[in-house]
């Protein structure tokens, strides 16, 4: 059981630490597919470092939960992020909570991002917040039905007991979990503001989604909430990897196939950070009334793979 | 035995006092017409005291055997038929437990008012207290039907309190209309039931034998009394219109609490009157409920009035009450107990939680109104400032009802979701694909109440003031705290101990679907059926987020430092904000507005871009409306034309009138 709780802590500092590495990657890989000379991968950790040291300059009328919610979007990924399975599965923390209380985790965190983004008031803060509002009311039944694809399949809505069945069953191409690939790939895209649905480095007002919300935050504020911001896309990664790819993840109790686990999802991070990158790079971003439609599109994948379960495989 | 007998008994009785004494208290408040004080600070109390002693009666004898008594009033022979069951046990915590914050809050807010309205609003008030828990004790159709009516025309005066505003009138008028088309469709279902033998008491109903032809039909009969009671759509217009219309605690009192009665009267008549239950009212069920929800959900975010907001809210609820009621049929008939008692569980949850958090926003809403005298979400803004209180307690009702954890909200979403997740393996293969879909639905009306809510409470409680008077905002008074701040720790206490709430609430579902719920879990974790299967454990949920919350501050106040300046907010660098720049709520609603223009008929008004003080309005009505009780009511005073040519004043033709009816009448005898 302690060596349990260990490893539970330790999962979840190796997500804390990594996530911010798992950003610089990401950029970087986009970096060179755009021509452009790359910022070192720990470009993430310098910035979080100046960010921190900065004095935070807060708006007049800022109320308490203005300074509130960044701790508590940190706290929620953090929390998301000890549940997800990276190296080790079936950690004392995860009967906690199931992939629909994962999706509520994230849901608690926008709602919190959101209210403060509307704290002081200002154009972009309200507009930032009513976008973010509108992707997500599709993004998340479209998660949930991904989520549930999986369950239907393993029988049960615990991810350690998802990833269990998964990694071990028959190797082969299961339709209904190609439909949820895809769903998954467009829902994580929405939800962590990348392109098609938004635009990480973008500051234009009219495409501004996520970087509206926060552009009142400013250093630790800022920093907590770039750094929860890492680490969703760090756990959504993990999310990928233990639904679509579950191979290498040490089963309970085998502390020799550790070292192998984290050598693997270190692989598996990397690839799919390229990948990432590589999608982000072929794809322009849409118009917003067209994100609507792309979430739509990924909803109505999340269903069909559900009902694909049920007609060809079971 | 016999002692534990006599002690049942007891429960009923007690009830049954309980509902003496409102009815008392209420008469009595017509005596203190001269004193505020008296009004405020002994009669809506004491209804308090009762509230509570009506929650704790339900408590105690949920796990009671059931006990029955015959009131020796009414018409001769028919006595009324009181009896205490599970059932009515659950129902009776639910209305005890909200409607004590409710009064607490109440005798706070009405301290405004003039002492002769006042007093007429306190009889009524009390009144509908005692309706609502006669419904829910009624043991025959008769005492039933009396209740229903005393609940209906009580709750019509309360919405009327401010009767000399035409608009108001109007919501109560419709009220009253679909309330009753609405009781009379329930008379016909007990008229059914009794089956021509004349005893209307529900222990005969339970007797008798059904075809499931006649038990069909009284089905249906139920469904549309309960349904236009419940606001399912499209019996739903009158709502959006009553209950933003009454004074906010019996706004909260209707939504939180009355709805809940058409529920009550649902389960009450599916599974413990009839005798036989058919899966396809199961599939009826679901799918009105889903449309419900999903229409309900869709209008809330649209609205710009905070009333309404909440009242379409309210409607979405219902609509997800409704669905779980009709997955639990689907899976009762088909043989599913264990499923059965997990629906019905998720269902029973979801209404006591939407009972807390639907009167706390409704009781929050009043606070503001009393602060501000502004129901439009336009004109308000910043109230986080002026009231904190207010906004503090709101915003939990806010996370609840948006069902997110680890408050209660999410509790009966998470089971229900569960239920529709172990869905494989029912006998009729096309429910295995049907409801995977209906799964989909309640995520999305899920997650579109967010939506509505981070609309209600940013636009409300947070930005910038949109008035200059909303400066002088004052916080809501202590007694209106006490009972937003008891309102909300139930929201809290339901959310972060639902394994003891389910074992609450497992003699109701033991009675109706025959068995309960498993929890494979501990006093901890609640793992429905088995532990592999899922399971949530809110206390360590929020254990681990406040430690970390915790640790983190730490963290950043130690390594690095505090310090903060107080500055202009930044917003791009715009030169000149004001609160016009912010969302209005009808700008919050756009995109919802633009994905959704097929249900709606919108009208706007835009200002004229060189305008100095430009105007807004967005109006987004329902549909149904035009397309289904405009030509309803043109049908209806087409009729009343033709029959008014009948009556023209003179008397030759009315005597004519007589004539021929004797003449036919003569025929008809004589033949």
């Amino acid at each position: 059981m302690s060596t349990g709780i260990l490893l539970q802590i330790a999962q979840t500092l190796i997500a804390i630490l990594l996530a911010p590495l798992l950003m610089g990657w990401v950029n970087q890989c986009r970096a060179w597919l755009q021509g452009r000379s790359a910022p070192p991968l720990t470009q993430p950790y310098r910035t979080l470092k100046k960010l921190f040291h900065k004095d935070a300059v807060i708006a007049h009328r800022a109320s308490p939960l203005f300074r509130f919610a960044p701790y508590m979007i940190f706290s929620c990924m953090v929390l998301a992020a000890g549940l997800v399975p990276t190296v080790a599965n079936d950690l004392p923390f995860s009967p906690a909570a199931d992939v629909i209380a994962l999706v509520g985790v994230f849901a608690l965190a926008r709602v919190f991002l959101a209210l403060a983004a509307m704290d002081i008031g200002t154009a972009f803060g309200s507009l930032g917040a009513r976008r973010e509002m509108l992707v997500s009311f599709l993004a998340e039944p479209a998660l949930l039905m991904v989520l549930f694809t999986a369950s239907f399949i393993s029988q049960s809505t615990e991810l350690p007991v998802i990833v269990d069945t998964l990694a071990h069953r028959e190797f082969a191409i299961y339709p209904s979990l190609a439909f949820a690939a895809v769903a998954f790939w467009m829902v994580s895209t929405a939800e962590n503001a990348r392109i098609p649905v938004d635009n990480p480095t973008t500051h234009l007002e009219l495409t501004m989604i996520h970087e509206a919300m926060i552009l009142e935050y400013s250093a630790r504020h800022l920093a907590l909430i770039e750094w929860a911001v890492a680490l969703k896309l760090y756990v959504y990664s993990a999310l990928g990897i233990a639904l679509f790819v579950p191979w290498g993840i040490a089963p309970q109790g085998d502390l020799a196939a550790l070292p192998l686990a984290i050598l693997a999802l270190l692989a598996k991070l990397a690839a799919g950070g390229a990948a990432l990158s590589l999608l982000e790079a072929v794809f322009a971003k849409l118009r917003l009334f067209r994100a609507p439609e792309f979430l739509g599109t990924a909803f109505l994948l999340g269903v069909l793979g559900m009902l694909i379960h049920f007609l060809l495989e079971v | 035995m016999f002692v534990l007998a006599g002690f049942d008994t007891h429960f009923l009785d007690l009830a049954w006092a309980g509902v003496l004494l409102w009815l008392l208290l209420g008469f009595s408040a017509l005596l203190a017409q001269r004193s505020k004080n008296v009004l405020l600070r002994l009669i809506f109390p004491l209804g308090g005291g009762v509230a509570l002693c009506m929650a704790a009666i339900g408590l105690a004898s949920l796990a009671a055997s059931p006990a029955t008594l015959a009131l020796p009033i009414g018409l001769p022979d028919l006595p009324f038929h009181l009896r205490l069951d599970a059932l009515s046990a659950f129902f009776l915590l639910l209305l005890g437990s909200a409607s004590f914050g409710v009064t607490v809050y109440a005798t706070g807010y009405f301290r405004s008012m003039k002492p002769a309205p006042l007093a007429l609003l306190g009889l009524w008030y009390h009144l509908f207290l005692a309706g609502m828990a006669m419904v829910m004790l009624a043991d025959d159709a008769y005492a039933f039907m009396v209740a229903w009516e005393v609940m209906a025309l009580s709750s019509y005066f309360l919405v009327t309190t401010d009767h000399d505003v035409p608009e108001i009138r109007r919501a109560g008028f419709l009220y009253l209309l679909i309330a009753h088309v609405g009781a009379v469709s329930l008379l016909l279902a007990f008229g059914v039931m009794q089956g021509g033998n004349g005893d209307f008491s529900f222990a005969t109903m339970r007797q008798a034998e059904m075809t499931p032809y006649w038990a069909s039909v009284t089905f249906l009969l139920a469904l549309f009394g309960f349904g236009a009671k419940a606001g399912l759509v499209p019996l739903h217009v009158w709502l959006p219109e009553a209950h933003p219309a009454a004074p906010s605690p019996v706004s909260a009192l209707m939504s939180g609490i009355m709805l809940k009665t058409a529920i009550y009267g649902l389960l009450r008549v599916t599974f413990d009157l009839l005798d036989v239950q058919l899966g396809w009212w199961g599939t009826l069920a679901l799918a009105l409920g889903l449309i419900t929800a999903l229409y309900g959900v869709i209008f809330a975010a649209v609205q710009s009035d905070m009333k309404r907001l909440l009242a379409w809210s309210s409607i979405e609820n219902i609509g997800i009450l409704v669905a779980a009621f009709g997955l639990t049929l689907i899976f009762y008939t088909d043989g599913k107990g264990a499923l059965a008692a997990l629906t019905l569980t998720a269902m029973l949850y979801h209404a006591i939680n939407h009972a807390f958090f639907k009167s706390l926003l409704f009781v929050g809403t009043g606070s503001v109104l009393h602060a501000t005298g502004e129901r439009r979400m336009g004109k308000l803004g910043g109230l986080i400032r002026f009231m904190p209180w207010t906004a503090w307690l709101t915003l939990i009702g806010v996370l609840a009802i948006a069902g997110l954890p680890p408050l209660n909200g999410f509790i009966s979403e998470w089971l229900l979701l569960q239920a529709f997740l172990l869905t494989p393996g029912l006998t009729q293969p096309y429910l295995n694909m049907v409801i995977p879909v209906a799964a989909a639905a309640v995520a999305l009306a899920a997650a579109l109440a967010a939506y509505v809510m981070v609309k209600f409470f940013g636009v409300i409680f947070l930005g910038q003031p949109r008035a200059q008077a909303l400066e002088h905002a004052h916080e809501a008074s202590w007694p209106e705290r006490l009972g937003m701040l008891w309102l909300a720790a139930g929201c809290l206490l339901l959310g972060l101990f639902p394994v003891q709430m389910i074992a609450t609430i497992a003699p109701v579902v033991r009675l109706l679907t025959g068995q309960a719920l498993i929890n494979a879990g501990n006093w901890l974790l609640i793992a429905p059926l088995a532990a592999e299967r899922a399971s949530y454990a809110p206390l360590l949920f929020l254990a681990v987020v406040l430690t970390v919350l915790l640790l983190s501050f730490i963290w950043v106040r130690r390594v690095y430092h505090g310090r903060v300046r107080r500055a202009d907010p930044w917003d791009c660098g715009y030169p000149e904000q004001d609160a016009r720049m912010q969302d209005s709520a009808e700008g919050f609603g756009q995109p919802i507005r633009h994905i959704f223009a097929a249900f709606m008929r919108v009208e706007r008004e835009t200002p004229d871009p060189f305008d100095r003080h430009p105007r807004y309005r967005g109006d987004s009505r329902d549909k149904l409306w035009l397309l289904l009780y405009q030509p309803i009511a043109r049908l209806a005073g087409w009729l009343s034309d033709q029959a008014a040519r009948l009556q023209h004043g003179r008397i030759q033709w009315y005597l004519m009138y007589s004539f021929a009816t004797l003449v036919f009448l003569l025929v008809f005898v004589s033949r």
